[in-house]
């Protein structure tokens, strides 16, 4: 990740808002519009910023995931039916993430243990997860009549989040605070300690690795499921934050756009959470475009992040290149 | 029929484990049997609900129309070494074009203007996904990811042009979807409730197979599938063979949008195009990227998914059961090893492993990473 690229990201971002400020119909106040671009970007940005991390950890040991969706809505449904049944939000999304590294642990399985094709074994997670969830969620939920714990309350900065326009950002949702805190964690993780040089040689060069006397095989099952514990906590968003009710594929695709930032962001994790927010942006004001009386269709403005990662991904602004050995079972001598 | 031995293997174990399930979701009532009984009710319902009747029996024809175009799809992707994530999006295009072609021009006879719809619609699905073939082969850029993105692009394309210039302006109209198109647009019905596009997809079916197997192009295809390099030297010209590839797969998406257009909706609705690209490629690995395979696939799919509703009709279960029954056929058939050990089957021949590198999953597309 460069310097250049997390710039180019913000500036981006700027361009988004300030773009919703100079097109907004004169009815609308400035302010308005920027503390709810702001708000709804940080809202949609939560679980694309931990869709994004999970999806990290796994890539960057060597193994594909496109699973992330799946792993997300599973844990949602975690999360919703650990929290319905014991009227506890905490243990709701620790069932969140126990689901997430649950399937995870079928990814790894599966393309580690088995070499079943990365993406192959991600698209069996993916309408594995649709499959069950919407199966469970008539027969059980709806069975018991089982209704939602609520939602998890915001942690306010106290003088902070009493700010004009920029309040939002230091009010937010445990979830919320807890993508934010995993940004930097993350980056230190693999970026500074012997396990992050591990997990990054795995998924370069394994055969060096394990040369190295680096156990392949188990550094990419630990990193496979510590993703999907952070994919557990960004399902948990959906039904513990966002709202208290399990919806069949409620996710919507949130998980093929977490890949798209971790694409976006170059495998960063500060990368990937700018990219969080470039998307979260562009879903700002696609869905205000409207309210702020702003002539450009929100559909366009709906389709610039997937345009520029396609564009990214070619290389056409700024190449990124993903780790080398991704897409690759590994097979010890 | 060895190549056919763990397909069925993993469908027979796939209904067991779904019996099961819906033994335990069923209704707890008196007498050892009664479990045993409520599963069988419920499997009778689904054959019945898909065969039973003729009115049945067409509707799982006309929903095998589009799943085996779209499981076609993906199936020339694998075979090109591409992995064609995209067939919904490229899907949605086609039936947008094709409505587009269907509702503007009203002057044509149906012998013109039919093709002309059909082939708007290949030609919309084709560039949707040679884009993706084409950044494949000249950047790198991986399929898997770009047809995703293309999806998301495609589908809010649809979103605006279906709430805008080809949106039905009929005052009674309240949702995102263009006018019918006009009648020289459709499809002639094959016996009443039936399209022609059944007859279509068939003679297409039998033009895949001709191509991929019987002709030059598409030896140099499944070459490249195999190993691109190894074709490379041989003298193909990977970078047109794999942008042919995702062209090729997205027409076939793209004509499966246009028939549904002319043949079933005659109108292009928004979001009707969802589930059909796990789904097809769901079909594709279930028929081991065979034409045959496929076929046989792409009826069960189908008629697993019209049985449904008379299955949930009967025992109240939840349609969703045929989900979970699709997801766990494809589990064992992902990872054969499983149906292997549980029926103790022997690992795979060496000439079997021949066959089966190109039916299991592209092996090209691990070559750049993405």
């Amino acid at each position: 990740m460069t310097r250049g690229r997390f710039a180019f990201i913000i500036g981006c971002i700027g361009l988004l808002i300030g773009g919703a400020e100079v097109l907004r119909s004169p009815d609308v106040s400035a302010s308005i519009v920027a503390a709810s671009m702001l708000a709804t970007m940080l809202r949609f940005a939560t679980p694309l910023t931990l869709g994004a991390l999970a999806g990290l950890l796994c890539e960057r040991s060597g193994v594909a995931n496109i699973a992330i969706e799946g792993m997300m809505l599973s844990a949602a449904f975690g999360a919703f039916l650990g929290a319905a049944a014991t009227k506890n939000l905490l243990i709701g999304v620790l069932a969140g993430m126990a689901v997430g590294v649950a399937m995870a642990t079928l990814h790894a399985w599966l393309s580690v243990t088995l070499r079943v094709d990365q993406i192959v074994s991600g698209t069996v997670i993916n309408i594995m997860a649709a499959g069950i969830t919407g199966f469970l969620s008539t027969e059980v939920v709806r069975r018991q009549a089982l209704v939602g714990a609520g939602l998890l309350p915001a942690l306010r900065i106290p003088v902070l989040a009493d700010l004009p326009v920029v309040g939002p950002v230091f009010q937010q949702q445990p979830i919320a605070w807890v993508a934010l805190l995993l940004v930097p964690i993350t980056h230190l993780v693999i970026f500074h300690t012997p396990w992050g040089l591990r997990l990054r040689s795995v998924g370069e060069l394994p055969r060096a690795a394990h040369a190295a006397g680096i156990n392949v095989i188990r550094t990419r099952y630990t990193a496979v499921m510590i993703g999907g514990a952070i994919a557990g906590i960004g399902g948990a968003y959906f039904t513990l934050e966002s709202v208290p009710a399990f919806e069949p594929l409620m996710t919507n695709g949130r998980g093929f756009i977490a890949l798209a930032a971790l694409i976006f962001g170059g495998w960063t994790p500060a990368g990937a959470w700018a990219a969080s927010l470039l998307f979260g942006a562009a879903n700002a004001l696609h869905i205000n475009a409207q309210q702020f009386g702003i002539p450009v269709p929100a559909q366009i403005v709906g389709m610039f992040p997937y345009l520029l990662t396609i564009v990214i991904l070619a290389g056409v602004i700024g190449r990124v290149s993903p780790p080398a050995a991704v897409g690759t079972p590994y097979e010890a001598d | 029929m060895i190549g056919g031995l763990i397909p069925s293997l993993a469908i027979v174990t796939a209904l067991l484990i779904g019996g099961v399930i819906i033994w335990a979701s069923g209704p707890r009532l008196d007498g050892p049997w009664f479990g045993i009984w409520f599963v069988v009710e419920a499997y009778q319902a689904l054959v019945e609900g898909a065969f039973g009747s003729r009115a049945s029996t067409i509707d799982t024809v006309l929903r095998t129309v589009p799943y085996l175009f779209t499981g076609l799809a993906v199936m020339v992707g694998f075979r090109g070494g591409m992995f064609n994530i995209g067939a919904e999006g490229q899907l949605a295009v086609g039936a947008l074009a094709s409505a587009w072609v269907g509702f503007t021009v009203t002057s044509l006879p149906l012998i013109i203007h039919l093709p002309l719809v059909l082939l708007t619609g290949c030609l919309a699905g084709a560039i949707w996904g040679g884009i993706a073939g084409l950044l494949k082969a000249r950047t790198g850029a991986h399929e898997v990811i770009t047809t995703i993105m293309l999806n998301y692009v495609g589908g809010q394309l649809a979103a605006y042009l279906l709430n805008g210039v080809l949106r039905d302006r009929s005052p009674l109209n309240v949702i995102a979807q263009t006018p019918k198109v006009a009648e020289t647009a459709r499809l002639p019905d094959l016996i009443p409730g039936l399209h022609s596009g059944v007859i279509l997809v068939i003679g297409v079916a039998v033009l895949v197979w001709f191509v991929l197997w019987k002709t030059t192009m598409g030896f140099e295809l499944r070459m490249v599938g195999i190993n691109p390099d190894a074709a490379s030297y041989a003298g193909v010209n990977v970078v047109r063979r794999m942008t042919w590839a995702m062209g090729v797969s997205g027409l076939l998406a793209g004509l499966a949008g246009a028939v549904q257009v002319a043949g079933v909706n005659y109108r292009s609705t928004l979001g009707f195009n969802v589930g059909y690209g796990f789904d097809s490629i769901a079909i594709a690995l279930l028929g081991r990227n065979t034409v045959s395979g496929v076929v046989l696939s792409s009826i069960l799919f189908a008629a697993l998914r019209t049985g449904a509703t008379k299955l949930q009709f009967r025992t109240q279960i939840s349609t969703d059961i045929i989900s979970v029954i699709q997801a766990l056929v494809l589990l064992m058939i992902a990872a054969d090893q499983i149906i292997r050990w549980i029926y103790r089957i022997g690992p795979a021949q060496p000439e079997a492993v021949a066959d089966a590198t190109s039916t299991a999953a592209p092996v090209a597309s691990s070559e750049s990473g993405r």
